[in-house]
């Protein structure tokens, strides 16, 4: 590697210090910066390495803090190699450390030592969620008999405002009995559940709840989020699944709190 | 809003959120949620919380509520840890003004960052990284602080840095460089022992004469917390700011140094891995009130004893 990447008295780099001492940060096969050095002329390899090991492993500490259920599948050192693996192929982007992880859904389907656990990816978008639902602005809910007091001829034509904190999460496993079995401090059983499970992340009050939603609740639910009408989300999901439960849906939508408001739409 | 300071019987006025706790004299902890029952349950409430500033920059939920009701009943510090204040680059304008936005709504009694960065280019590396001490760092970091003093409305506590690696074209001690820092930006000083114990060692200088040279009379609060060791590519100690267990007997002792002249400073005790149950926390804020106290009784018999 180039030396004395950091020349003093070079004035068209003096401000480089940062670009020299983060080259190595995330490469353990890098040499240390040679702007660097111990006292006295004493070497920095290991002195550097103190900086890559609390990089890294804060990074890797972050991932295993957003992604706790994720760990407990595959256990810490599994967990830990693999986040090592995305930390250094997609380091943080902002220094809110609860922003970070956004990819790692993605780097988990694709990643090698992942692939006999096909569901691992989704258990880790439905934690994304959980940790977005959990720093979500506050709202106070649609309460859940709003839709009274719309005429029954009107409510095609609804749209509904989503909670900040609402997400919904689709899979071909059972993510939320996964999730939810692997987030509990009791045992870890056998899981008996097979089919797919689509998921529905609120947090009306302080608490995230995650609920199971109903055959094409979460066609419905994404149709809501983006503003279509509850006629037409309706339309979607009846043509998703033909044995949606439409009263049965928008029940338990608003008894969980996904939505702030209700209005008529143009 | 400006609106708002000719009524000063407005309860909506900015400054009347929270009641105004005093931070004087006092020792803290930095807050972690798991012990927030614990500290709820404390009778007397007593002592200060510190709190890391990017923790809290979510929309909603349950970090600002827990934050709301403890600064309800103690005085908070905010300690901003990624403002890179250090580093080369322009600071994050978005992250400036997260952070205003904090001091704005927690009216914390105490507001600091460090002499450190953590951001180059698009990445951040979640570690506090250091810089060369050089007259052209010194205007760069400056200007910064100014920046950032400018945007909350408020003089900032820095804070000195632990480090590991030296920079040959370091032309400034960082007693110096943190001196011409106070002179031009007015800033005030979060003296950190543990990172000085932590760096003399590293550095092989002595953590005393390090103590003699900094301007200790614009300090506002103490950092203390545990490090751990490890050695250099010599073999010789290195000591690392962990953070991860009880502060070391030497820190102790430059403590009741630092306030036997300084008088009792605010107080923080940092542990921020490996955390234990609330009563080993406290019990280390406890043991630092207890030098805090027996320095303010020695001043105030002296001054008692003077007039």
């Amino acid at each position: 590697m180039p030396q004395d990447e950091l020349q003093s008295g070079d004035l068209g780099r003096r401000f480089d210090y940062a670009a020299a001492f983060t080259a190595g940060l995330l490469d353990p096969d890098r040499a240390p910066p040679g702007a660097v050095s111990g006292p006295n002329g004493k070497a920095a390899v290991k002195r550097y390495a103190v900086y890559r090991n609390n990089v890294t492993v804060s990074l890797i500490d972050a991932l295993a803090a957003s992604f706790p259920a994720t760990m407990r599948i595959t256990g810490p050192d599994f967990f830990r190699a693999m986040a090592r693996f995305h930390v250094r192929e997609t380091p943080p982007t902002s220094p809110l450390l609860f922003e970070y992880g956004r990819d790692f859904p993605d780097f988990i389907e694709c990643y090698e030592y992942a692939q006999s656990m096909p569901w691992l990816a989704d258990v880790a978008r439905l934690e994304r969620a959980w940790l977005d639902a959990y720093h979500a602005a506050d709202a106070e809910p649609l309460a859940s008999g709003a839709l009274a007091s719309i005429p029954p001829e009107r409510l095609a034509d609804t749209v509904f405002v989503p909670h900040p904190a609402t997400r919904a999460i689709c899979s071909r496993y059972p993510v939320v009995t996964i999730f939810a079995t692997n987030r509990s401090d009791g045992p870890v059983g056998r899981i008996e559940a097979g089919g797919p499970e689509d998921a529905l992340v609120t947090r009306p009050g302080l608490e995230v709840y995650v609920r199971h939603l109903p055959p094409g609740g979460a066609v419905f639910l994404d149709r809501l989020m983006t503003g279509e009408p509850l006629g037409a989300a309706a339309a979607a999901a009846f043509a998703e699944r033909a044995e949606f439960d439409l009263s049965a849906n928008i029940a338990g939508l608003l008894q969980a709190g996904a939505f702030t408001a209700a209005h008529q739409g143009g | 809003m400006y609106g708002l300071a000719i009524h000063p019987t407005s309860r909506m006025s900015k400054t009347s959120r929270f009641p105004a706790h005093r931070v004087a004299g006092l020792a803290g902890t930095s807050f972690k949620h798991e012990h927030l029952p614990a500290i709820l349950g404390d009778d007397p409430k007593d002592g200060f919380f510190e709190v890391h500033a990017e923790n809290y920059m979510g929309a909603g939920g349950p970090p600002h509520d827990a934050l709301t009701k403890i600064r309800r009943d103690y005085p908070v510090s905010l300690h901003g840890v990624c403002m890179s204040i250090g580093g080369p680059r322009p600071l994050d304008k978005a992250h400036l003004g997260r952070f205003k936005a904090l001091v704005d709504r927690y009216e914390p009694a105490l507001v600091s960052e460090h002499l450190a960065w953590s951001t180059h280019d698009t990445t951040y590396y979640n570690d506090l990284l250091p810089l060369p001490y050089t007259p052209a760092t010194v205007s760069r970091v400056a200007d910064h602080i100014d920046e950032v003093q400018g945007a909350i409305g408020r003089p900032i506590l820095l804070e000195n840095p632990s480090t590991y690696v030296l920079f040959p074209e370091a032309t400034m001690s960082e007693t110096d460089f943190i001196r011409e820092l106070v002179r031009r930006t007015g800033c005030g000083l979060l003296l950190d022992i543990n990172n000085v114990f932590v760096s003399a060692t590293n550095h092989g200088y002595s953590a005393l004469s390090y103590l003699a040279d900094f301007p200790l009379d614009h300090v506002g609060e103490i950092h203390l917390a545990g490090h751990a060791e490890q050695e250099d590519d010599e073999g010789d100690l290195l000591l690392i700011d962990s953070h991860d267990g009880p502060v070391a007997d030497a820190v102790w002792t430059l403590f009741d140094i630092v306030i036997g002249r300084c008088g009792p400073l605010p107080t923080l005790i940092e542990w921020d891995s490996d955390i234990p149950e609330w009563p080993v926390l406290k019990a280390e804020a406890v043991a630092a009130q207890a030098i805090l106290d027996r320095h303010a009784d020695s001043l105030f018999g002296k001054a008692h004893a003077a007039g």
